[in-house]
């Protein structure tokens, strides 16, 4: 196996989060964060980054519809949007129906809508295009997430990034510090013995082979404050049924997106010293019938994000939080024989938040002019990353990009 | 503290089964390894005693609704579906207990994660069952044949809308997915008009109302096709043979079946050629596999792999010979295989199920030892008795466990007053969860 498949497998299998379980810096707890809370707080309206990542790919063009351009109703007839439906931005373009939150935000001028974006040569594997997102590495692989470089860049406390969910995506691992965890759901406390036994069996044995050592740091990161934790997670959520429909490339979040944005809210508003925030979203792998199932999916987003942005407007700690919602790729512009879309190339980028002047950013991409069938990319996803370092995260992007990236003044 | 042979033979069974346990190894060694692969090999999964007694499920055929079905036919329809897919679940779970011989259902598990299908969108049972017996009966054939019942399996046309690909609107997903997952590999440079010309080739699958395939002449694409340097007429079985000729596939195939079975690092070059000699122009797995797991390098890869859930739990429920006979108990692992994220044709994904450290998460240590303290509750430990040493010894023996570490020892030893704590916490020591 190359190391182009060998890392696409490991990424796949979320092995790359296990490197940092290795590392000791994986699991938090949410007793050590409320605890940092209160020894080291971030300060009140200290800028804070939460990135959505879509999985499956979303069909950008049905997101950000442009309804009065014939090609698109001559591309998809049966899955276009009529004017009447969708939520309109100006004269040419609107969002899906699905997104009236964000129709909202816009009028607010709060939502950056940034057009066309991908990278060159577009590569329309789920695995490694999300690869290419997390790694900001369209070229060469790399075994480092742009968050995790800037973890790298910047110090050496993991909570400065936190992310939903017990296994780490690839953009929160870096080459010597790794974004913690914060796993979901309920706590079960556990009989005395048996938390003493596996605290125990967390202890290193000069004799551990590097699975066993895994196993060792897993347990060293056990939680041990099981009743602080009930009171912060929701005491009646529930585990998703496994029985519920989900597209072939999709991965994402185990809980639903409210939840995960839920937690990203209470420890915002307990000044939780951690200024990126990562959580999921998937479903959107729409070969098929594609209309209902992308609608439902982006209603999800549409009320779980601007739930959660409302709460943070109205809270002193919420006002320089900003959302950056990013997808692996889009859809093809032309729909197949089944009432779906293959997978495509560039897409829309959104940026929500106080800090966000609201508008439209990047060329929008033509529908006449296609590479292969697909939408060209008229804008690079870096140069979305560069400026979220810089005027955001008040971080020099090029350690984690490179240099020569231009940013388009999305923020204030 | 057992010989270095037999912590060889105990890795063996536990890699080509669910767990095991000591008087299995004991069994074995003495046969010994090069005996012993060639009879799990040649075994008949089928024939087992245990896969006699736990008959794979008849399912009624699930017939389209029409449009005008009523809102309560329609809640009946899914009421029928989720309970034939609960006794689906089940019935698989009933037969990895069941067996004698466990590599057939194994081998048939790490198949069914090489070519994920899931019941989330596949709402019909019976064509799960018989993807699922392809996979049994052809797992330890020739590749192939494999692949090419996968490219016609209702369940993976139905999973990768290969039922939707006609010639007037090519759907890639199934051609691409072959590509990249099944049989040769994203790093192999095959091009996005390959993806598109070999789902040309895949046009005009359908479906008979019970359920097998056939191929629609009107649907499909019979036009010229270029597809990985090969031009012609392409169809099915020319687009297989077209990815299955390239050079990278015999690697690809043989290290994923490595990765699920041997090691979580890949192959050394020269293994990995050896391997490929061995799967050969024939692309025969039984050879493949005879090769893996006689490696030297099979046992040199001792402690890379992190069991997955259900490894694990088959494996505790086996050793401690709890049974599983009715759906009532089947449902009960079921409901922990979902606490700790992998149940049976429900993989996240086409791409399968995470591995590695993914499954060791601190909710997870939780699931695993509360699921480990209730199993413990249900079996019969007379075996572990004596002094507290020969009970820390005792358990290991159960559980097919060569040697504790210092650590793990010291806290057995602490708990081995109450032979079912002992059980529980063995089932949960980093010994037990890696191999």
């Amino acid at each position: 196996m190359d190391t182009v498949t060998r890392r696409r497998f490991l990424i796949a299998s979320g092995v790359t989060g296990g490197v940092a379980l290795a590392t000791g810096s994986g699991l938090v707890t949410w007793h050590e964060l409320s605890q940092r809370a209160v020894s080291d707080p971030q300060p009140v309206g200290s800028k804070i980054l939460v990135i959505v990542t879509l999985y499956g790919g979303n069909d950008g063009i049905n997101t950000l519809v442009p309804y009065a351009d014939p090609a698109y109703h001559d591309a998809r007839p049966e899955l276009a949007y009529a004017e009447g439906e969708v939520l309109h931005l100006d004269e040419s373009v609107g969002l899906n129906p699905a997104m009236k939150g964000m129709a909202g935000l816009w009028r607010e001028e709060r939502l950056a809508v940034v057009r066309g974006v991908g990278y060159p040569k577009p590569d329309h594997s789920h695995f490694r295009s999300m690869d290419i997102w997390q790694t900001a590495s369209p070229d060469v692989p790399v075994n480092t997430g742009w968050i995790g470089r800037w973890l790298d860049a910047t110090g050496d406390d993991p909570v400065r990034a936190v992310n939903i969910g017990a296994v780490l995506p690839p953009l929160a691992v870096g080459a010597n510090s790794a974004a913690a965890a914060l796993p979901l759901g309920r706590d079960t406390p556990l009989p005395a013995d048996l938390e003493t036994a596996l605290r125990g069996l967390g202890t290193p044995d000069p004799s551990d082979s590097p699975a066993e050592a895994l196993v060792t740091a897993s347990y060293r990161a056990e939680r041990t404050a099981a009743a602080t934790f009930a009171t912060v997670l929701d005491p009646k959520a529930v585990q998703p049924d496994h029985d519920q429909l989900a597209p072939a490339g999709s991965a994402g979040g185990q809980q639903s997106l409210k939840a995960q944005l839920d937690i990203v809210a209470r420890c915002i508003k307990v000044g939780v010293p951690t200024s990126v925030y990562a959580v999921s979203l998937g479903g959107f792998d729409t070969h098929a019938d594609e209309k209902g199932t992308q609608q439902a999916q982006l209603g999800v987003l549409d009320s779980a994000l601007t739930g959660f942005l409302q709460d943070m407007a109205a809270d002193p700690r919420g006002q320089g939080v900003a959302a950056l919602v990013y997808s692996e790729f889009g859809r093809r512009v032309t729909a197949n024989a089944s009432q779906g879309t293959d997978h495509g190339t560039a897409g829309p980028v959104f940026v929500a938040g106080r800090p966000v002047k609201g508008g439209f950013y990047g060329a929008p991409p033509s529908l006449s002019d296609l590479d292969n069938g697909d939408l060209k990319v008229s804008t690079d996803f870096r140069d979305v990353y560069a400026e979220l370092l810089h005027r955001l995260l008040d971080t020099d992007p090029a350690p984690v990009l490179g240099n020569s990236r231009s940013e388009l003044g999305f923020l204030a | 503290m057992q010989s270095a042979d037999w912590r060889a033979t105990a890795r063996l069974l536990r890699r080509t089964g669910f767990g095991t346990t000591g008087s299995a190894v004991d069994v074995a060694n003495r046969v010994g390894v090069a005996a012993h692969v060639p009879a799990i090999l040649g075994s008949d999964p089928t024939a087992d005693v245990g896969a006699r007694r736990t008959p794979v499920p008849t399912f009624d055929a699930i017939t389209p609704l029409g449009r005008s079905a009523s809102k309560s036919e329609k809640q009946q329809r899914n009421q029928q579906i989720r309970s034939q897919l609960s006794s689906l679940t089940t019935w698989w779970i009933r037969r990895m207990v069941a067996v004698e011989e466990p590599f057939g259902e194994k081998l048939t598990f790490v198949w069914h994660n090489h070519f994920a299908t899931a019941a989330t969108k596949v709402r019909r049972p019976g064509w799960l069952a018989a993807q699922n017996e392809t996979l049994r009966r052809a797992g330890r054939g020739d590749f192939r044949t494999l692949a090419l019942a996968m490219l016609t399996d209702p369940a993976m046309l139905f999973w990768l809308d290969g039922q939707k690909n006609s010639a007037i609107a090519p759907n890639e997903n199934l051609s691409r997915e072959f590509m990249e997952l099944f049989a040769l590999g994203h790093g192999d440079g095959y091009t996005e008009q390959d993806v598109r010309e070999g789902a040309r080739a895949l046009t005009g699958w359908r479906f008979r109302p019970n359920g097998t395939a056939y191929l629609s002449t009107r649907a499909h694409d019979d036009g010229t096709k270029t597809l990985l340097g090969v031009t012609g007429n392409l169809d099915t079985t020319g687009f297989c043979d077209a990815v299955l000729s390239r050079p990278a596939s015999p690697h690809f195939v043989a290290s994923r079946m490595w990765s699920q079975l041997v090691s979580a690092n890949p192959p050394s070059a020269a293994t990995l050629d050896r391997l490929v000699t061995a799967y050969g122009d024939q692309r025969d797995l039984r050879s493949l596999l005879t090769a893996m797991l006689t490696s030297a390098d099979f046992v040199a890869a001792y402690g890379t792999i992190v069991i997955g859930p259900v490894e694990w739990l088959i494996g505790a429920i086996r050793a401690l010979r709890i049974p599983i006979v009715d759906d009532a108990a089947a449902r009960k692992v079921v409901a922990v295989l979902r606490t700790l994220g992998q149940i049976p044709f429900y993989p996240p994904n086409v791409g399968g199920w995470p591995s590695g450290a993914a499954w060791l998460s601190t909710a997870a240590a939780d699931a695993r030892i509360q699921a480990a303290a209730a199993l413990a509750s249900q079996a019969d430990l007379d075996a572990i008795r004596g002094s507290t040493a020969a009970k820390v010894d005792a358990v290991a023996h159960l559980l097919g466990v060569a040697s504790w570490s210092a650590r793990s020892t010291a806290v057995l030893a602490e708990t081995a007053v109450d032979p079912r704590r002992l059980v529980a916490i063995a089932l949960n020591t980093p010994e037990y969860l890696t191999n």
